[in-house]
């Protein structure tokens, strides 16, 4: 059974590795929020609202800030020209109120 | 439990039989779970990264739209707006864009208002002059500026002007300056020849973030021509674009996802003579159905499991110690400033323990079930066939 018993320890080995990664990933974090403190405070100073991830167009800058219609502003039917636009998707409408129907017994 | 090991031992002899077939699914199945789970990660820890720093920005931003386009903002538009209950301070914020041709990149420039007076994450001094500009890092390196050198830049009037670099953002800030520059905000109106009483949007803070909505829903009643923009739909924006089930990544899961199905659904079509036969030999010696279903479900967890785990490691590696590289391609795009980030690992292990049940459980079903069917027939029949 020597097969097995070697086979259940390599399984072992990489439970405990995979464990011992995602632990040092949680610590990792806890380090970063020192960073992260840093980051926030540079955003409340300047008012940054977007990360500077797509500077190929303007509405790929500022994402949060452009019109969902952006990249077809040009003219009626542009395609939208900048690969960054297939990662974004279309905002989901976040409906502020609910509509609720309540059946009331009939007054028979 | 004795008999259990001596079946998985069985088992392993099994796959080890058939080693160059077994190998191959094996690196095909490592493989497919490894992209899953990069997918995964990487744009686990973005959203965590975006939420976390983007979470110190304004509660508000409202713009003001004229012809369904972005037009600058009165700056009288603040009053009404600071009038209303639970408003802490309306800030005008004067910025705007830069093309520059020679490297095909847009460049945000942003008005430095006259508080703080000093920046955090900034090398060197605050401009404070007419002439003087802070950058970021992306924008140094591209350049091959530092602190001390000049920038040329022209202005809204085509005439060429010359800034000093007064100071740089420090490199754990790439992520937000990457591509910013700095200016006196006098000096930026003057650059875009935006008027005085002008600004781009305005930022406003509020004393309870659980009235920005309704301060949002005034703010549209008093300025019908104004579009707010809370904090929570900018943190939605990146939760939505950085959540693994958007977009290009989503496609590139669902080629992995598919990669795999195919693999699986060889696998559920059918095994192999050898197989067939093997079974029928381990019928005809005296082995029972749920022995060889036992078999065939230890050679289906040995082989899924080790994918898994191995997967999960690989991809844990491609994305926190080499940056995600070859999956970064896919969100950089045409990004000539694309920054540098040193991901922070962020792991839901809910996501984790979906993402095995999703390989894990289809592949031991795909191995246990044909063998099932080749388990209940006539040893014989099956030997011979």
């Amino acid at each position: 059974m020597y097969r097995a018993h070697l086979f259940a320890f390599c399984l072992c080995f990489m439970t405990v590795l995979l464990i011992a990664l995602i632990l040092q990933g949680f610590r990792q974090a806890v380090d970063q929020e020192v960073h992260w403190e840093g980051q926030r405070q540079l955003v409340s100073q300047l008012g940054l609202t977007d990360l500077a991830l797509w500077s190929e167009a303007r509405y790929t800058r500022h994402i949060s800030q452009a019109d969902l219609f952006t990249p077809f502003q040009n003219m009626p039917g542009a395609p939208d020209l900048f690969p960054a636009g297939s990662i974004l998707p279309p905002a989901f409408s976040l409906p502020q109120t609910r509509v609720e129907v309540v059946r009331q017994e009939s007054s028979q | 439990m004795t008999r259990q090991w001596k079946l998985l031992d069985y088992a392993l002899a099994s796959l080890l039989r058939r080693k160059g077939k077994n190998l191959s699914i094996l690196v095909i199945y490592t493989l497919t779970v490894a992209t899953l789970a990069s997918v995964l990660f990487l744009t686990q820890s973005l959203r965590q990264e975006a939420t976390k720093v983007l979470s110190g920005g304004p509660d508000l931003v409202v713009q003001r739209l004229m012809a369904g386009r972005h037009e600058l903002v009165p700056l009288n538009y603040a009053d009404p707006i600071r009038k209303l209950p639970g408003v802490k301070s309306v800030q005008p914020r004067v910025w705007g864009y830069y093309y520059d041709s020679l490297k095909k990149v847009n460049l945000t420039l942003m008005g430095l208002p006259a508080e703080p007076e000093i920046l955090v994450l900034l090398e060197g001094e605050r401009p404070s002059k007419g002439q003087e500009i802070a950058v970021g890092r992306g924008i140094a390196d591209t350049y091959g500026f530092g602190v001390g050198d000049s920038l040329l830049l022209i202005d809204a009037a085509g005439e060429k002007q010359l800034y000093r670099i007064t100071g740089l953002f420090e490199t754990g800030s790439d992520l937000l300056t990457n591509d910013l520059i700095l200016f006196p905000e006098a000096e930026l109106r003057r650059f875009f020849a935006m008027p005085t009483n002008r600004a781009t949007d305005l930022a406003v803070s509020v004393y309870n973030p659980r009235e920005v909505a309704t301060l949002a829903q005034k703010v549209r009643y008093h300025l019908p021509d104004s579009r707010p923009i809370g904090k929570t739909e900018i943190l939605h924006t990146y939760d939505t674009v950085f959540h693994w089930r958007s977009g290009m990544l989503l496609t590139v899961s669902l080629a992995a996802l598919i990669a795999f199905c195919i693999l699986a659904w060889d696998k559920a079509t059918g095994i192999s003579a050898d197989e067939r036969r093997e079974i029928g030999i381990l019928k005809a010696v005296g082995w029972d159905t749920t022995d060889v279903l036992a078999l065939k479900f230890w050679e289906g967890l040995a082989v899924s499991l080790v994918a898994f785990l191995l997967g999960t490691i690989l991809a844990w590696t491609h994305t926190y110690v080499f940056g995600a590289g070859l999956l970064a391609p896919v969100i950089q795009g045409w990004s000539v400033l694309f920054p540098d980030f040193d991901l922070t690992p962020s792991v839901d292990l809910y996501q984790l323990f979906i993402l095995g049940m999703l390989t894990v459980t289809p592949y031991i079903a795909c191995t246990v079930i044909p063998s099932w069917k080749a388990a209940i027939t006539d040893p014989d029949s099956v030997m011979r066939s």
